[in-house]
C-alpha cells in the first residue's frame, strides 16, 4: 500500500460568523477576514506537521490547491511542493493535484513541476484536477471549455515532458511557437500521474482510458465502489484489467489517544458546516458548462434552491458510513480494515485533522497514525494482496507501459 | 397569427427556425436567456412583415455547434440567412431587430455589411463597454434572478415565466447560459472594436432603452447613439432590459414609426 498523508490547510483563524452572516465562504467573502499574521504561524504549522508525518512513517504527502476559499489556505501546490522537495527525504510529494483548466500556460506547469521531480530526486506524483466550480469565476477561466482546457494541457504537458523540443504547439486553447523548456522531469518515461475526484463520470472514464490511478476523494463506500465498477469497465474496454493499483481513498480519521477526544476533534472535519468545500454558494459552485451534462437538472435545482447540497451529510451520518473515521488506533484499524476490504484500494489518504483542532493535537494524531495505524493498515494491505502502482511496478500510463523511475537509478 | 418552425442549415450550423407574415423581411435577434414561445410582440410585428425568428446556434433548441466560439461567429451565421432568404424570396429590403445580446449579433451584423438592411433597430444591446457602470454579470446570480433584473416590474415576470418558473425553464437557460458562456465569456458581452466599426455603418438605427435597465446601462444606449451615424436613442419608461415584454406595444409602435 502507498499511505498518505493529507491536510486541507484550513484558515482556521477567520471570523465564522461573518462567513455565515454573508452565507458563503468562497469566492466573493471577503479577504479582509484573511489574517496574514495567523497564516504565516499557520503555514509554518502545516510544514511541521508534513516533516513530522514522514518521519513516523508516511510513504507520501498529499497536496492539493484552492483559491479564495478559507477552507484550504494552499493557493498554489506547487510551492508547498517545492519547499518539501528541498526539506524531506524519503516522501513521494503526491500533488492532488494542479488545476489544469487554470493555467494559461502548461508549458510553464511542466518546467515546474520537473524542477519538483528533479530537487526532490524524483518523489514526484504529478496528480492533475479540473479545479472548483468557484475557482473558474475565481480565476476568469471559462467554465464552458473546463474540461477541453484539461484534456489539451494535460496532453500538452505529458508532451513536454517525454518529447524533446523544440516542437510547436497548435492546439485549440493553447498555442506555443515554441515548447522547449530546458528543465525535463528527472522520472521517466514521466512522473507519475493520478486523478482525484468525486462526482464527475467523465473524470472516471477519462482517468481509466488514460490508465491513470483514480484517487475517490472522501466518498461513501457504496459510491466508491460504483466508481470502481466505472472504471474497471473502461479498463476492460482498454484491454487491461483495473484493481487495487489503479485504486486510491481519501478518508478523513482523526485519532487520538482517548475515543471522547478522538471524536471532539473530528467533529472539526466538519467545520465548514459539512462540506469540505465551505458554505458553498449554489450559483458559484456549479457555473454553467462546468459540470456534467447528466446532472443538469440537479445541478438547476439546487442554483435556485429547490435541492439541498448532495455532499452536507451529517456528522453522525459520515460516522456511520466511513466518511468520517475517529478514535484510538485500536477502534479505528477495524474501520479502516473494513474500508479496506470493501473497496480494495492500494493509495490510501489520511486526512487527520481539520478546522480548529490544535497544533498538539494534530501532532499527536499524525505520530499515533505513524506508530501504531500505519504498520496495521500495511499488514492488512498485504493480506487483501492491495499493492500500489510503485509495489506493482504499474505502467505510468496508457502510453507509457514502464514504470516510473529516476534516471540514473 | 400563424407560426411555421422548421429546421434551417445555414452556414455551418443547423438553426431553429420560426417563421410569420408576409412583405419585407424582418429578422428579429434574441436575448442570451432566449425567449417564451409566443410573445405578444412578435406577432404584432407579423402583422407587417415577413418576421424570421431564430434560435441563435446552441440557444433554445438551435444545434449547438461545437466550432462557434464569438459573437461574430454568430453574426456571419445570420448573414448568410438573410443571404439565403433574399435568393428564394427576392427580397432584400431587411429590417434587423436585435433584443439585448440579440441587439449585439444585430450591430456586428451591420459592421459586416454597413448598407445592407433598410433598417436597424437595437434594443439595450450588450457588446459595448460602459465607461462607468458595468454590464450585470449572469455568472454570479442564479438564473432566475438575472431575469428577473431584466424586469423593472417583477409581476411582469411573473406573468411570462410564472413566479417559480419550473425546472425544464432553468434547464433551458443553463443551456443558454452555458452557450453564452462559450462565446462571450472574456471579455464578458462587449467587443472593444465594435464603436470603432460601427462608425462606417450607414443604415438608419433605431436605438431604444428601457429607462430601468438594470442588465446594461443607460449609458450604453448613449454611445452606440454616438458611435452610429445614422442613429439616434429613444428610452422607454417602466421598461427594463426586457423592453418587448414590458412594453410590448410601444417598442412595435417605435419600430413602425420609425
Amino acid at each position: 500500500m502507498h499511505l498518505m498523508y493529507f491536510t486541507e490547510q484550513p484558515m482556521s483563524a477567520y471570523n465564522e460568523a461573518a462567513g455565515r452572516d454573508f452565507g458563503a465562504t468562497a469566492l466573493m467573502f471577503s479577504n479582509k477576514h484573511f489574517d496574514p499574521v495567523a497564516g504565516s504561524r499557520l503555514y509554518n504549522e502545516y510544514l511541521e506537521h508534513y516533516r513530522l508525518a514522514e518521519s513516523v512513517g508516511f510513504d507520501g504527502i498529499m497536496l492539493n490547491e484552492h483559491h479564495n476559499a478559507p477552507f484550504c489556505m494552499q493557493a498554489k501546490c506547487n510551492v508547498f511542493a517545492s519547499i518539501l522537495a528541498a526539506t524531506t527525504k524519503r516522501v513521494k510529494i503526491v500533488l492532488l493535484g494542479n488545476p489544469l483548466p487554470l493555467a494559461d500556460n502548461p508549458v510553464r506547469l511542466a518546467e515546474e513541476l520537473a524542477m519538483i521531480d528533479m530537487v526532490s530526486c524524483g518523489r514526484l506524483v504529478s496528480g492533475f484536477v479540473r479545479g472548483g466550480g468557484q475557482e473558474q469565476l475565481a480565476t476568469g477561466v471559462n467554465p464552458a471549455y473546463n474540461r477541453e482546457r484539461f484534456e489539451e494541457a494535460h496532453d500538452l504537458i505529458v508532451k513536454t515532458w517525454t518529447q524533446p523540443g523544440p516542437f510547436r504547439w497548435e492546439g485549440t486553447h493553447y498555442q506555443h511557437r515554441v515548447v522547449n523548456p530546458w528543465a525535463v522531469p528527472l522520472q521517466k518515461p514521466h512522473p507519475r500521474v493520478w486523478i482525484p475526484g468525486v462526482l464527475s463520470k467523465e473524470t472516471i472514464i477519462w482517468a481509466a482510458q488514460q490508465r491513470y490511478p483514480y484517487i475517490a476523494l472522501s466518498t461513501e463506500i457504496e459510491a466508491t465502489k460504483k466508481i470502481w465498477e466505472q472504471y474497471d469497465k473502461v479498463a476492460n474496454e482498454c484491454g487491461y484489467a483495473g484493481g487495487p493499483e489503479y485504486r486510491g481513498y481519501l478518508q478523513r480519521c482523526h485519532i487520538a489517544e482517548t475515543d471522547e477526544k478522538a471524536m471532539a476533534n473530528a467533529r472539526q472535519f466538519m467545520w465548514m458546516q459539512g462540506e469540505f468545500t465551505g458554505l458553498a454558494h449554489p450559483v458559484w459552485s456549479s457555473p454553467s458548462g462546468y459540470f456534467s451534462p447528466s446532472y443538469r437538472q440537479a445541478f438547476v435545482e439546487y442554483a435556485v434552491g429547490r435541492r439541498s447540497n448532495p455532499r452536507g451529510a451529517a456528522f453522525e451520518d459520515q460516522l456511520q458510513n466511513g466518511q468520517i473515521l475517529a478514535g484510538t488506533p485500536k477502534t479505528v484499524i477495524p474501520r479502516i480494515r473494513k474500508l479496506l476490504e470493501e473497496t480494495r484500494p492500494s493509495i490510501m489518504g489520511f486526512w487527520a485533522a481539520d478546522g480548529f483542532v490544535s497544533h498538539a493535537d494534530t501532532r499527536s494524531c499524525i505520530k499515533l497514525l505513524g506508530e501504531e495505524v500505519l504498520p496495521a493498515v500495511r499488514e492488512i494491505g498485504k493480506e487483501l494482496g492491495l499493492w500500489s502502482p510503485f509495489e506493482a511496478n504499474a505502467p505510468t500510463g496508457r502510453k507509457f507501459l514502464d514504470p516510473a523511475v529516476p534516471a540514473g537509478v | 397569427m400563424n407560426w411555421t418552425s422548421e429546421t434551417v442549415p445555414t452556414a455551418g450550423v443547423t438553426l431553429q427556425l420560426n417563421r410569420a407574415g408576409s412583405g419585407a423581411p424582418l429578422l428579429v435577434l434574441q436575448h442570451d436567456v432566449g425567449t417564451p414561445p409566443g410573445l405578444p410582440f412578435y406577432d404584432t410585428l407579423a402583422r407587417d412583415a415577413t418576421v424570421l425568428r431564430p434560435a441563435h446556434p446552441g440557444y433554445d433548441g438551435s444545434e449547438r455547434p461545437m466550432w462557434l466560439r464569438n459573437v461574430r461567429d454568430i453574426a456571419a451565421v445570420y448573414q448568410t440567412l438573410l443571404s439565403q432568404h433574399a435568393a428564394t424570396r427576392g427580397r432584400t429590403d431587411v429590417t434587423v431587430v436585435g433584443l439585448g445580446f440579440g441587439g449585439w449579433i444585430a450591430a456586428e451584423m451591420a459592421t459586416m455589411a454597413p448598407g445592407a438592411f433598410r433598417r436597424l433597430v437595437l434594443v439595450g444591446p450588450m457588446g459595448i463597454k460602459p465607461e462607468r457602470g458595468e454590464i450585470a454579470d449572469q455568472a454570479l446570480v442564479s438564473y432566475i434572478d438575472y431575469v428577473r433584473l431584466g424586469f423593472a416590474d417583477q409581476k411582469k415576470f411573473d406573468a411570462i415565466y410564472g413566479a417559480e418558473p419550473p425546472t425544464p425553464t432553468l434547464e433551458q437557460w443553463d443551456l443558454n447560459r452555458e452557450m453564452t458562456f462559450r462565446v462571450a465569456w472574456k471579455p464578458y458581452m462587449y467587443n472593444a472594436s465594435l464603436p470603432h466599426l460601427l462608425g462606417g455603418v450607414s443604415t438608419p438605427t433605431l436605438v431604444v432603452w428601457g429607462r430601468e435597465d438594470r442588465i446594461v446601462p443607460l449609458e450604453c444606449g448613449e454611445r452606440y447613439a454616438k458611435a452610429l451615424p445614422q442613429a439616434r436613442l429613444s428610452v422607454v419608461d417602466n421598461a427594463g432590459h426586457f423592453v418587448e415584454m414590458e412594453q410590448p406595444e410601444q417598442l412595435a409602435r417605435l419600430i413602425g414609426d420609425f
